[in-house]
């Protein structure tokens, strides 16, 4: 005889409320502003007290960050040690100092120098993938250490175990160097989910790429941001390409900074190559999340002037396109020429040059001269406790 | 007639339950999906819903009892215009039908087809000296030009011609519609493959490394290795997986691992691991041809090494097949993968010493040539395993277990396996060689096994 019955769940779910409710109370004082004056896709115009674009807007009003004389200059030096620390980086490669895969941050200056500046270290959290020493130095990490873990040695910040994607500093609440693409972003949503867990204040700053940014696993972790209003700021560091395909090839929506509208995260539009410009879309992103609204996404729109990695001969875009971005948008030559209508004297500035150059030449002396990992490292590490 | 209600399993767990309140009475008209009951089992209150139209004739047990028996009848339905009919005579909890199942011996699997030997390579067939990168790729062209249901697929195939190269010319002589680069979503390009096999295509799927079919692993596993069984013969999921896999060189733990243990515990899949040019060819060639899901292995070290492949129309080998790529008499080295290599310079050293080892390259390592495996060691009564991966549940803890339940009348000394040491993947230099497998470490078991 054929099943009877068929058994189903015995509560019928409260019908849902006719409207998602509104957002508004939840507003910072910066969120509001421009919401109206904006065109309604039809997306959210059905709910007007939801401000997608809000933080957009108040980032379009004031572009850039209000910055001191002596901020400036530390925002150029900062970048200035990330680009001079790689070009050495890309040579210790070319010696055979550094093997596997090395991914150089030169032309993405900006993105870490301004973002980082506006976290609180220790307090607040970064996570990102695979292209990492420009975040680590952004946060003041030692450049030693991390020569020394690009050329595999026991001073290394991973003991040399690491290598050059798997570099941690939890001191400094910078949790990786992931070589996973995409994974950093459920990571980092975790990290989030425990400031907001502890109640300690602090907001995750989780970093990935234009490709990264296809992954399943980003939408997934959105979606819980948002639910769960997590202190989260998840950075797109747009570079134009993931590995050799221009974003155009990968996504279908490539103004990624619409990627968490069907989250209800608001999302921002940033130059990447202004450091001050950066600072500026930190400031009123914080300022959103820390409010206890939840997750902001920024799109911060860059360039990467090397290959993928160093064996990548990067022939799917002109040499042109390059010298483009080099000549006409670098955040370096951006930050210098403002210095110096400022007032800064080129000697004060070629002082600092110099001052780079010899602190990140020590990294690399320190990194070829100290010793490998001792051999019975092998084995240490692998798990904390004794069984 | 009339229908008998039975208490039903509200869950794959449930036994009994209470029946905590009749929703219906005797001889209101019921249609389907009129509630008749509610009923409580130790998780949760579910309503219970009718999907005959009838006349409620009795009901059988009272609101409030306890410990109704799933299957129990509870009450009857009689049809349209038709009287309830009196219950059946002490109707009773019906028994559980396992318990009621005769025992029944353990069928033997069906007999595996007899796989054929390598092809006859007809005298006079001029070998051509190829890298296993174009061999590969040689593979995929020769079955595209011949079958339009096969396409690749993957990040970075067309345009860049592979990360690593494997797919080079293939998008200038195919086009986009057959070898598609996509984005950095292998979860979901993973999936698209599998349906796109269940619905008739033979996609090649190509992972980066195998490191990132981690993030795909579920379709492998779930969607294509088990659909045909799920589907008694019915859907099959004709697919090929393919990608570097093991360790490359200095690119840390999450870029260095082998994952052919992984999936060769998976019932379902075919896992193929060849080492040169003419293995990657042949079987790459049957992997496409071949109905069942294929999990199939490179290794980026040996991409560009060369090899003689024999200038066929059609070179194609069998699968579940392992070759003696060394014949010896004193001792087996069974391996696969780049472990061939590393084996076979093992194998020169130690014929210095006067030891004559053979070497057997597994290849395919599900279905695993147990055959091959046994009769060696029939003959050499010692055996080394040299596996380019961690130890713990390995191909050789398989070889092991396989020599001790079938060859143990053979051996004259204990299996022992060379593996990589069992921790994750160091990046510096001298630790990553102290982890990796090489030549003196199979040579070193294999005087153990000798007892020299
Ligand atoms: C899951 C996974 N798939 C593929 C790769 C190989 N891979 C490493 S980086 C990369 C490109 C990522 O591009 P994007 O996210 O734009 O970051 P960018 O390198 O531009 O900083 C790819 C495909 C990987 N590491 N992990
Ligand atoms: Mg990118």
């Amino acid at each position: 005889m054929a099943q009877p019955a068929r058994p189903r769940a015995a509560k019928k779910p409260a019908p849902a409320s006719a409207k998602a409710s509104p957002e508004a109370s939840a507003k910072s004082g910066t969120g509001s502003t421009g919401e109206t004056a904006l065109p309604q896709g039809g997306v959210a115009g059905d709910d007007a007290s939801f401000a997608l674009r809000s933080l957009q807007q108040a980032h379009a009003n004031n572009k850039r960050f209000d910055a001191s004389d002596e901020q400036l200059l530390e925002f150029y030096e900062q970048m200035l040690l990330i680009r001079r620390f790689e070009e050495k980086a890309g040579q210790l490669y070319g010696l055979g100092l550094i093997g596997g895969f090395c991914h150089l941050y030169i032309g993405q200056e900006a993105v870490a120098v301004g973002l980082q500046s506006a976290l609180t270290t220790g307090k607040d959290s970064v996570i990102t993938g695979y292209r990492d020493h420009g975040h680590m130095l952004a946060y003041g990490i030692d450049p030693n250490v991390i020569m020394a873990e690009l050329t595999g040695r026991g001073a290394g910040i991973s003991r040399g175990k690491g290598g050059s994607m798997h570099m941690f500093s939890t001191e400094h609440r910078f949790f990786g160097g992931h070589g996973i693409v995409g994974a950093q972003v459920s990571l980092g949503t975790g990290l989030a989910f425990g400031h907001k867990y502890s109640g300690d204040g602090g907001v995750c700053m989780a970093y990935f790429g234009d490709g990264a940014a296809n992954q399943g696993q980003v939408y997934e972790s959105f979606n819980m941001a948002a639910l769960w209003k997590l202190p989260i700021i998840f950075v797109i560091e747009n570079n134009g390409y993931a590995m050799g395909t221009k974003v155009s090839r990968g996504s279908a929506e490539t103004a990624f900074y619409r990627r968490g509208t069907g989250f209800r995260i608001p999302g921002m539009d940033v130059n990447g190559m202004d450091v001050l410009e950066v600072r500026q879309a930190a400031e009123v992103a914080l300022e959103y999340v820390r409010g206890g609204n939840g997750p902001v996404l920024l799109e911060v729109k860059t360039y990467r002037y090397r290959g993928h990695s160093m064996s990548d001969p990067a022939k799917y875009r002109s040499r042109e396109e390059v010298q483009e971005m080099r000549e006409n948008h670098d955040p370096i030559d951006g930050a210098k020429a403002e210095l110096l209508k400022r007032g800064v004297t080129e000697d004060k500035l070629k002082e600092i040059e110099k001052a780079i150059r010899a602190r990140v030449g020590q990294s690399a002396d320190f990194a070829e001269s100290s010793p490998e990992p001792e051999l019975h490292e092998l084995y240490t590490d692998i798990l904390v406790e004794q069984y | 007639m009339a229908i008998e209600i039975k208490m039903p399993a509200l869950s794959p767990t449930m036994e009994e339950g209470t029946l905590a309140k009749w929703l219906v009475k005797e001889g209101d008209v019921v249609k389907s999906g009129d509630i008749l009951a509610e009923i409580e089992t130790d998780k949760a209150t579910m309503e219970f819903e009718a999907v005959d139209e009838g006349t409620v004739g009795k009901l059988l047990v009272a609101e409030g009892t306890e410990n109704v028996k799933v299957g129990t009848v509870i009450a009857t339905i009689g049809g349209e215009g038709e009287e309830a009919s009196a219950p059946p005579p002490a109707a009773k909890a019906a028994e559980p039908v396992a318990a009621a199942a005769p025992a029944v011996a353990k069928p033997a699997p069906a007999k595996a087809a007899v796989s054929a030997a390598d092809p006859e390579i007809p005298a006079g067939t001029p070998m051509v000296s190829t890298t296993v990168r174009e061999a590969l790729r040689d593979a995929m062209a020769e079955e595209m030009r011949k079958d339009d249901r096969v396409f690749v697929m993957g990040e970075e195939v067309a345009e860049y011609q592979g990360a690593y190269k494997v797919t080079q010319g293939l998008l200038d002589e195919f086009g986009g519609r057959r070898v598609i680069d996509t984005p950095i979503t292998e979860y979901g390009f993973a999936g698209i493959g599998s349906g796109a096999a269940m619905g008739g295509l033979k996609p090649i799927i190509e992972f980066m490394t195998f490191n990132f079919a981690m993030q795909a692993i579920d379709h492998i596993i779930n969607s294509a290795a088990k659909t045909n069984y799920m589907s008694g013969g019915q859907m099959r999921c004709p697919i090929v997986f393919r990608g570097p896999n093991g360790a490359a060189s200095r690119v840390g733990a999450q870029h260095s691992q082998n994952y052919a243990p992984w999936y060769a515990s998976v019932p379902g899949l075919v896992v193929i691991a060849p080492y040169d040019a003419a293995d990657a060819k042949g079987l790459l060639k049957a992997a496409i041809r071949s109905e069942d899901p294929v999990v199939f292995l490179e290794n980026e070290l040996v991409y560009g090494k060369s090899f003689d492949v024999p200038a066929m129309d059609d070179f194609v080998l069998p699968i579940g097949k392992a070759r003696t790529v060394r014949p010896g008499k004193d001792v087996t080295i069974v391996t696969y993968s780049i472990g061939v290599q590393y084996s076979l310079e093992a194998a020169r050293v130690l014929a210095e010493e006067g030891i004559d080892a053979e070497v057997i390259d597994l290849r395919t390592l599900r279905p695993l040539d147990k055959a091959a495996v046994l009769e060696s060691l029939s003959r050499t009564n010692r055996m080394v395993v040299a596996e380019e991966g961690w130890p713990t549940c390995s191909i050789a803890s398989e070889i092991i277990a396989i020599c001790m339940t079938e060859g143990f009348d053979d051996l004259d000394a204990p299996v022992l396996r060379v593996c990589d040491e069992d921790v994750p993947l160091p990046y510096a230099a001298n630790l990553e060689k102290l982890a990796l497998i090489d030549a003196s470490r199979i040579v070193e078991a294999v005087r153990k096994v000798c007892y020299r």
